[in-house]
């Protein structure tokens, strides 16, 4: 197992460099002389020299590359340019409400997408497997910010029962930050829903057919132990690294739920430093989303042989 | 596909008399007369086909300007005067809705045209030669895949600068890896066929063997793809222009019709149910359209 995480570490590493160098020619896009931009009114050559050489803009790119990628190994991702705050700073005090926002969704997304696709499966072909299928086939074509929007004209505009805004730390007010944190979970929980209980089912599909139900079912057990004890069990295992794989539309689903609720997260600094033409923490933010997704495919593929016995013997 | 009838297999058999080409089995009306035969798909295609008819025909049919204000019809109500009502600047909805139909429609179609015409060619040279080019190409596709989708879009699009063209291509290119990954693995298994052997062995070059024998196999499951793809771009434009980086004002767009409707939610509530209903019927229809050509052209079901 370790020998597998250590080859798998090792592969991911011109990955990683690749999006670095990807991330560092993102600001080399942009238009016009990043000096004049600094300098504001500033025109005079010596001190525009000065800007240049002090941010090593005279050097070769790969050099400037080089430097960058430096800085970024050591843990130094910039400063963002509005806050002068370092932007791994920023990131990690960002970061909490966002994994709140997603640990909350990602429940809510299982309780619904497993059960709804093992009863789909286990009706194949019957109105509940219909219906299933309806739920998921909207739940992946409707704008998800859109839902947010009907939620609070419903929820909140219409019925007051939950705020539409004004999040509270979990440390600080547990209850009202719940309260303010369920509707933007419900939206975001319920597009994963969709595409989990699509895999469910035909993980599900896959097992119900294999041998070992058929021998489950000719012992006469009763069918609820046979589909919940046997083929649940087995199915689970694509669901987990399913799971695991959909923290990115996780992340990308938060970047606009935090924008309609005015959720102070990840997903709203990404979109306020966009405004704000906050390059490096635009940087920082697609470096650290990039790093943590392979980090979790990692351990997708970590968790599938663990949880797949045939695998593990492969080594 | 105008290949003429064979059967599959055909190719493996000793080729008599004068040397013919291979020729790859056909599946191309059989798939055709199923997706006639799929409800669900018709109705993916019936609303696809509503919402390009819209957007087609908008420069023709009798709606008021979409840009013009009124501000003695500021947020009115859906009358007879204004079936969708009006906006916090009194311009039409419904006129803007029809006009936005362009811009989602144009968003979906060129971006994944974008990704199409880079990710393809590559995702086949990467199958096709192996080796170095492939291992080149697949660690790039894997790089560009590390980021999700939509945040890999919204950084282009800050860098490139907010508009409905830099959207495109922002969109276009987070969406071009689905393509090179899925060209690569479906030209491999077309290489291990029996007719592409023949080819090599009658001697065609590598172009004449990639446009006659890889290409059209490998089609198929690339227009599921594509159709599935444009109900991800479409969702994908929405989301950009709704956070202000796609289609600028005044110019009309679904996802920018949105931006402004949440901040009327108490006063015109319409303005922001129309828009969010048309994307979730093309979007669906897309969608629809997808699966069922997905089950149409499938070979396991031949």
């Amino acid at each position: 197992m370790l020998g597998f995480i250590g080859r798998r570490l090792i592969i991911a590493i011109p990955t990683i460099v690749l999006i670095s160098i990807f991330v560092f020619a993102l600001q080399k896009l942009l238009p016009g002389d990043p000096v004049l931009a600094m300098a504001g009114e500033e025109r005079d050559p010596e001190v525009l020299e000065f800007l240049r050489e002090k941010y090593r803009l005279n050097d070769p790119i790969p050099q400037q590359y080089l430097h960058w990628m430096g800085g970024v190994m050591q843990g130094d991702l910039g400063v963002s340019l509005r806050t002068r705050q370092p932007v791994l700073e920023l990131i990690a005090e960002k970061l909490p409400v966002t994994i709140q926002l997603a640990v909350m969704a990602m429940t809510i997304a299982l309780m619904i997408g497993i059960p709804a696709g093992i009863l789909s499966a286990v009706h194949k072909g019957g109105w509940i497997d219909w219906l299933a299928n309806l739920f998921a086939l909207s739940g992946l074509s409707v704008p998800n910010f859109w839902l947010g929007i009907m939620l609070i004209l419903l929820v909140s505009v219409k019925l007051g029962w939950l705020p539409a805004s004004g999040y509270q730390p979990l440390a600080t007010d547990p209850l009202r930050s719940i309260q303010t944190m369920l509707m933007p979970a419900f939206v975001l929980g319920t597009g994963l829903a969709a595409t989990l209980m699509r895999h469910t089912r035909s993980a599900m599909l896959g097992v119900l057919r294999a041998d070992f139900i058929r021998t489950a079912r000719a012992k006469g057990l009763r069918e609820r132990t046979v589909i919940l004890k046997h083929a649940l069990r087995n199915a689970l295992v694509p669901i987990v690294t399913i799971s695991a794989l959909l923290f990115g539309e996780l992340l990308a689903g938060a970047v606009l739920t935090e924008q309609i609720f005015t959720i102070p997260g990840f997903g709203k600094m990404i979109v306020d430093a966009v405004f704000n033409r906050d390059y490096a923490v635009v940087q920082g933010v697609v470096l650290c989303t990039a790093v943590a997704f392979i980090a979790m495919n990692l351990a997708a593929d970590a968790a599938y042989r663990w949880l797949n016995p045939r695998m593990r013997e492969q080594g | 596909m105008a290949a003429p009838d064979a059967v599959p297999g055909a190719a493996r058999a000793p080729l008599p008399g004068p040397v013919d080409e291979p020729v790859p089995p056909r599946r191309g009306s059989r798939s055709w007369t199923k997706l006639r035969s799929n409800p669900v798909a018709l109705l993916g295609a019936a609303l696809v086909l509503f919402f390009v008819l819209v957007a087609a025909l908008a420069p023709v049919l009798p709606v008021a300007d979409p840009t013009a204000t009124d501000w003695l019809a500021v947020r009115k109500a859906p009358s007879a005067a204004h079936w969708f009502g009006t906006d916090e600047i009194g311009r039409d909805v419904l006129a803007r809705m029809i006009w936005g139909a362009q811009a989602s429609l144009l968003a979906g179609v060129v971006s994944v045209g974008i990704a199409v015409a880079i990710g393809v060619p590559l995702g086949m040279m990467a199958g096709y030669w192996g080796g170095w080019t492939d291992a080149a190409i697949s660690r790039v596709t894997e790089a560009l895949l590390a980021v999700p989708f939509l945040i890999l879009a919204i950084a282009l699009a800050a860098f490139l600068g907010p508009s409905l063209t830099n959207a495109m291509i922002a969109i276009g290119l987070s969406a071009m890896p689905i393509f090179i990954r899925l060209a690569r693995g479906q030209t491999l298994s077309v290489m291990t066929e029996d007719y592409v052997e023949g080819a090599r062995a009658i001697g065609l070059g590598h172009g004449a063997i990639i446009g006659r024998y890889v290409l059209p196999n490998i089609f198929p499951p690339i227009l599921v793809q594509a159709t599935l793809t444009i109900a991800t771009a479409i969702i994908a434009e929405a989301s950009l222009s709704f956070l202000g980086l796609g289609q600028q004002p005044p110019a009309p767009s679904w996802g920018s019709m949105l931006n402004v409707a949440k901040n009327f939610l108490e006063q015109a509530p319409w303005m922001a149910l129309w828009p969010g209903i048309a994307i979730f019927l093309v979007v669906l229809g897309f969608n629809l359209l997808g699966d069922g050509l997905r089950d149409a052209l499938d070979p396991r079901e031949l």
